[in-house]
């Protein structure tokens, strides 16, 4: 039975840890995700889990120890946020091409400079083209049941990439929610044991790791990457189809939220969602036609499943918690170009909010649905690219 | 301790065909590797020569599990590998007993890997991390590194007519993995092979870390004929500039106390790298070469006789 628990969200990230029982965990502290690994550091002191905890020197080191650690064979996890991810940005790329399947928490921070401890996307955005899956979560619930379905998605033989669970600095790794606690036995029948292949730990059968591919070898190593990732996609529709079997709570690649007849419609990820749920059900309350689109997968994208629930949808606002300096946010490009071909192409424009953990109040997101209501009157955006609750804007 | 001929019957680790530069010495600490011991070995390399050159996809020169990643990570990786083994032998699921080795050159392990390194003989991993010490990043195109000694010519460094080579002695890692109180630190030279083997045997058997660092000449990094890399490493070690020695439970101990020091300036100039120091308006530079030298091997004889 599933025991109801008020919980932090890097409580939940802990807790299942605790359950996937990894063989190693290599870490280092950074807010706002340590508590998860001070949480784990105590299952493993009390002997609840079988891990050996190598508290590393730096979060390079962190996720160097991991990909060794997992071409030896077993399961890994880790945890960081924002500077941390930043520093292991050289072996993110390393773990995903070398394909062993990392899991790791990331707990969303902003970036420095300013130095700032507070939630933004800027971070795990930075690594979105590195190779891992991400998949992002509105609460504690959601972080935690992604993290479970984590290992089968990661280790399936059509995937075996790493893979990262994004959930909000503070807002959620802070908050104590009520959230569903999964049996331990049942949780790990779900999971099932892991054995890597090719392993370091197999003398009989010697194999090379991390060889040098250049010009005849390196694109093609690439381009298998490329469709091992793009493979993720079925491989998480079917463990979230699983999951909800098993465990009653349904997943998919997003999430649909008063999609349909929907005329205007945000698309946010993470946990502004929530608040912006609030917001659409008042609206709809008062005759409005607004709805949600939240991500769930942003890699890999999900480009025509997202065209499709958005084909009839006439203005859309996307919301990005992170700048692409230079450039429109991350979010809406990939939205932008999911939706080219549509006919008609609906109005479609970005909003750059909350970046370094300024709050966005019900009352901004009504802001942005009476702009989109402008927009659809007039049918025309007045702005592409703005920020939202910012001083001189 | 197999002899010689005992361990050149035995398959190395590393085989022939491998791209390292003709005259090249690495080979000569790689082979003995498996040679030295009967335990099952996982070897980890960092960015760098030795890996760039064992492993041109698809073909490798190695013959046992070998992995690597990054240039400034060998250490933490292997840590990964080692805590993974320890981790399944304490669930019941792995019965063999398996030795880890790093390996690094001097600029993977005195400069840009130290952190890596530090915090795993901090952290008491058993494993054996060996430097190949050949005095510069030679895989990128001899340019200076913390090993690279005072005076030397290297890209970064180049022997001007306003600043001679590089102006700063080197940094001793030898000593500052002493100061980390493992179990077993030494120094040996590829010129040795009694002595390099033995030390290799023992930082791979010892429990908990170990680490040999291990005078490598460079052909092209040194300027020196393809012949001449063990000529040059003897005589390195004959002028004292790089002694032969270990550090066991914290307790010093010279291997090899040449009956003739030769004075530096004789290795010196045998190399192109030091060839600038023959004008003689250089020779306050190799006084001061010379100084640091001879206090440095003073230094050792105490301890070494404090210890004995």
């Amino acid at each position: 039975m599933p025991t109801t628990k008020a919980i932090t969200g890097n409580g939940a990230m802990a807790q299942a840890m605790r359950q996937i029982n990894p063989d190693v965990v290599a870490a280092f502290p950074i807010t706002p995700s340590t508590q998860i690994i001070e949480d784990f550091a105590e299952f493993v002191a009390d002997g609840e889990v079988n891990t050996e905890l190598i508290t590393v020197e730096s979060e390079h080191s962190a996720m160097s120890a991991c990909i060794g650690a997992s071409a030896a064979g077993g399961r890994v996890m880790t945890a960081t946020s924002a500077n941390g991810l930043a520093l292991m940005w050289e072996m993110l790329y390393i773990a995903a091409s070398m394909r062993q399947p990392v899991l790791m928490s990331v707990v969303n921070r902003a970036l420095s400079a300013p130095i700032n401890i507070h939630c933004d996307h800027n971070d795990s955005m930075g690594a979105r083209d590195a190779g891992w899956i991400q998949i992002y979560a509105e609460n504690n619930q959601e972080a935690y049941d992604n993290m479970i379905m984590a290992p089968a998605i990661a280790e399936h033989m059509d995937v075996r990439l790493p893979l990262m669970v994004c959930l909000d600095g503070f807002i959620i790794s802070h908050s104590i929610e009520t959230m569903e606690l999964e049996d331990d036995q049942k949780v790990r029948d779900f999971i099932g044991q892991y054995q890597g292949q090719n392993t370091l730990l197999d003398n009989e059968h010697p194999v090379t790791w991390g060889a040098l591919g250049l010009h005849d070898y390196y694109i093609e190593f690439k381009r298998g990457q490329q469709m091992a990732i793009q493979n993720a996609k079925a491989v998480i529709q079917d463990v979230s189809e699983r999951f909800g079997q098993q465990f009653g709570r349904k997943y998919d690649l997003f999430e649909s939220y008063r999609l349909d007849d929907a005329e205007r419609v945000i698309v946010a990820i993470n946990s502004v969602a929530g608040e912006i749920k609030e917001v659409v059900d008042a609206l709809r309350d008062e005759g409005e036609k607004v709805g949600l689109l939240k991500i769930r997968v942003f890699r890999p994208f999900p480009y025509a499943e997202i065209a499709e629930a958005l084909k009839d949808v006439k203005v859309i606002t996307v919301l990005d918690r992170s700048t692409s300096m230079g450039a429109y946010g991350p979010l809406f490009g990939e939205i932008r170009t999911a939706l080219y071909d549509a006919n008609p192409r609906p109005l479609i424009y970005n909003r750059t909010f909350g970046l370094g953990g300024r709050e966005l109040f019900p009352d901004d997101i009504r802001e942005v649905f009476a702009e989109s209501k402008r927009y659809l009157e007039s049918g025309k955006i007045e702005k592409l690219f703005d920020f939202l609750n910012v001083r001189g804007g | 301790m197999p002899t010689l001929q005992e361990m050149a019957k035995k398959p190395a680790a590393f085989s022939s065909g491998h791209r390292l530069c003709a005259g090249c010495p690495v080979p000569i600490f790689t082979k003995m590797l498996t040679r030295v011991t009967d335990y099952d070995l996982v070897l980890g390399s960092a960015t760098g020569c030795l890996e760039v050159a064992s492993s041109i996809f698809p073909y490798s020169a190695w013959n046992v599990p070998w992995i690597h990643t990054a240039f400034e990570n060998v250490a933490a990786m292997m840590s990964g590998a080692e805590a993974m083994y320890q981790s399944r032998k304490q669930q019941g699921r792995m019965d063999k007993k398996v030795k880890f080795v790093a390996m690094g050159g001097d600029g993977g392990t005195y400069d840009i890997g130290i952190q890596s390194l530090s915090a795993t003989m901090e952290r008491g991993h058993d494993l054996l991390y060996i430097c190949y010490d050949n005095g510069a990043y030679m895989n990128t195109g001899i340019q200076r590194s913390g090993a690279t000694p005072l005076g030397a010519a290297t890209t970064t460094t180049p022997a001007g007519s306003v600043i001679a080579g590089k102006q700063q002695q080197r940094k001793d890692l030898t000593k500052i993995m002493v100061a980390h109180h493992i179990p077993y630190v030494a120094q040996a030279s590829i010129h040795n092979p009694v002595d390099l083997s033995k030390k290799i045997k023992k930082g791979i058997e010892i429990e908990g870390p170990a680490f040999l660092n291990i005078l490598c000449p460079c052909i092209p990094g040194w300027r020196i004929a393809p012949d001449m890399a063990v000529e040059s490493a003897r005589c390195g070690v004959d002028t004292c500039f790089w002694p032969l020695y270990e550090v066991e439970n914290e307790r010093y101990k010279i291997n090899y106390k040449p009956k003739q020091k030769i004075p530096v300036v004789d290795w010196l100039l045998a190399q192109g790298r030091f060839k600038h120091l023959k004008n003689p308006e250089l020779s306050g530079l190799v006084e001061e070469f010379q100084q640091q030298v001879d206090e440095q091997w003073a230094w050792l004889l105490e301890q070494d006789q404090a210890d004995a």
